[in-house]
């Protein structure tokens, strides 16, 4: 009799796991703010501004050989690299650096995400490379290519997963549950596929675009730790006080290695 | 026939074995995201098209799985109907045991990423059974029947055996290393940092060190076994010929590794040296199994009560009906 109830008990967990980690799959259950948490005053908030330099030349970046793949030579016409440095045309301007508040937020309920985040396999690339999501948001994970991906994201906070996708137009979804700087991505059939994401239980990310500007909007007024990441560079923090309604420019400047490194 | 079919599985193993260092050298062990299916699809069934990237090696491997496992079911099949000794019966049920425990662990690799003890487990595994059917195809042999060659040296046996054992040994610390991504953890050779040992350490340098140095064990032992086999058994060809393939593939096997590093794992010098090693451990086997088959033949009986009281030992007795 006590070993059926241990049976019972353990396929009883086993199921109620299996129904938590399949979730709903369709909004987004950001979870609840803590205790004593108020909202944003909206009408305090300003932005945080900047741009991303490199400081130094930008090392080349490595060359993908897509021969493994038909397909994915065939979608590519020009030659394929790798956007661990994605420069500006001024050789200076940083892009694909993840921009985010780290410390200094108060006790605040934050509007929930509008809609969802999606990464995009398309022509044997991920779309975007660098980008960031919150805590209980929906990733929407799409597959546009004509031959098939597996999206393998190898976190250390949150749970692993490896999704095949083996038909063009297939839409999995997925949600984090801890915030992680940063979740790597990978598609272990194309081994030059990789993406980042920096999952964040707050709003206050951007990646940098082409031309290393970035921007925080609607922060509310504090002292603020902002640090810049980037995949291969590492990590910088600046110190930003920002008073009701203003806005501030904040720089990062990363020194470019001094060899190639990749 | 059936050392003949032996030697089959055994070459197979060996094949499979290459594949299985392919799928680690290039990266391609979750290509595959599903197990025992491939994308949804039943594995036999799962279209060539796009077997693609990492694809064709995970899938690979699978399929030369499956088929030295169904190599296995006959060989096991085989030996249990025409070999009438009851412990190569058992050997032959051991090895499918063995392949069928490969494969879920195989699989246990897929669907819980690579874990690194599961996917050393499943390496270590790979070379027990690949041991095993060597085992069958030299204890199915006509040579192993014939007990007239048989030496009886017991400083041999030790320090066969004790070769054997470092072997395993050390292809379980490359199993590990390859699994923890230790394979570069010290990027020159034959200098380590520079220097004669690590100036600083972390798990994955103490892992790869630890390899390092064990190639020298395993490389002393060998040497020593085949000095001791050219000295003490110079016409026993039956010894001298795996001893001296031993000497040839240890060295091999030492130039692979050190070009594994030199060209910082080179997916086919890489995998090569996976195999090589396997092909060390299954040479040193074969010269441990002869130098025990003395012993094979002396082994204590149990005989029956009806049992004719000139039979002196029940496996020589099952060998005298196995050569006939």
């Amino acid at each position: 009799m006590r070993l059926r109830n241990v049976w019972v008990t353990t396929i009883s967990v086993m199921i109620a796991a299996s129904l938590a980690a399949c979730g709903g799959g369709g909004g987004n259950s950001v979870p609840p703010p803590p205790p004593g948490a108020t909202p944003v005053d909206k009408a305090t908030v300003g932005d945080i501004n900047g741009t991303v330099v490199l400081e130094g030349a930008a090392p080349k970046n490595e060359p993908i050989k897509m021969s493994a793949e038909p397909y994915c030579q065939k979608v590519n016409t020009t030659p394929q690299f790798q956007e661990t440095y994605t420069v500006g045309g001024d050789g200076k301007a940083l892009g694909n650096v993840f921009v985010y508040v780290k410390d200094g937020l108060g006790n605040y309920i934050y509007d929930p995400p509008s809609g969802s985040a999606t990464i995009d396999q398309k022509n044997c690339r991920y779309h975007p490379h660098v980008f960031g999501m919150r805590v209980g948001q929906t990733l929407e994970i799409l597959n546009s290519d004509m031959t098939l991906h597996n999206i393998h994201a190898t976190p250390k906070g949150n749970s692993e997963f490896n999704t095949g996708q083996p038909m063009q137009g297939m839409k999995t979804e997925h949600k984090f549950n801890t915030k992680e700087i940063m979740v790597p991505f990978k598609c272990d059939v194309h081994g030059w596929m990789n993406a980042y994401v920096g999952v964040l239980d707050h709003p206050y990310f951007a990646t940098s675009d082409d031309g290393g500007k970035f921007s925080l909007k609607g922060v509310p007024p504090g002292t603020y730790t902002i640090e810049a990441w980037h995949e291969r560079l590492g990590t910088q923090t600046a110190s930003v006080t920002l008073g009701a309604k203003e806005t501030k420019d904040v720089s990062f400047t990363f020194k470019a290695p001094a060899a190639p490194t990749n | 026939m059936l050392h003949r079919f032996a030697k089959l599985v055994a070459g197979s193993t060996v094949f499979l074995v290459l594949a299985g260092s392919l799928v680690t050298s290039t990266d391609s062990g979750l290509s595959v995201p599903d197990w025992p299916t491939s994308y949804g699809w039943n594995m036999f069934s799962f279209p060539p098209s796009m077997w693609v990237g990492g694809i064709f090696y995970e899938h690979g491997h699978r399929l030369i799985a499956t088929t030295v496992g169904m190599l296995t079911i006959v060989l096991a099949s085989w030996i249990w109907l025409v070999d009438p000794r009851t412990w190569m019966k058992r050997l032959g049920v051991a090895a499918l045991g063995a392949v069928i425990l490969q494969g879920l662990l195989g699989g246990l690799t897929v669907i819980f990423f690579l874990p690194p003890a599961v996917s050393t487990a499943h390496a270590a595994l790979a070379e027990i059974f690949f041991c095993t059917t060597v085992a069958i195809a030299l204890f199915t042999s006509p040579g192993w029947k014939r007990s007239d060659a048989a030496a009886d040296d017991s400083t041999l046996r030790r320090l066969a055996t004790t070769t054997t054992a470092l072997v395993f040994g050390q292809i379980l610390l490359g199993a590990a290393m390859r699994h923890t991504d230790a394979g570069l953890a010290i990027p020159d050779f034959p200098l380590m940092f520079g220097g004669l040992v690590p100036d600083h350490w972390d798990a994955k340098i103490a892992i790869h060190f630890s390899h390092r140095v064990g190639a020298l064990v395993v490389s002393m032992s060998i040497l020593a076994t085949a000095v001791r086999v050219w000295r003490a058994h110079a016409a026993n060809r039956s010894l001298t010929r795996p001893a001296t393939l031993l000497v040839a593939l240890v060295v091999v096997q030492i130039t692979l590794g050190a070009l594994t590093v030199l060209s910082r794992r080179d997916v086919w010098i890489n995998s090569f040296h996976v195999v090589c090693g396997a092909l060390v451990l299954a040479t040193s086997l074969v010269v441990t199994l002869r130098s025990w088959r003395v012993r094979f033949l002396s082994e204590p009986v149990r005989l029956k009560p009806d049992t004719t009281p000139a039979v002196r030992s029940v496996r020589l007795q099952a060998d005298q009906k196995a050569r006939a």
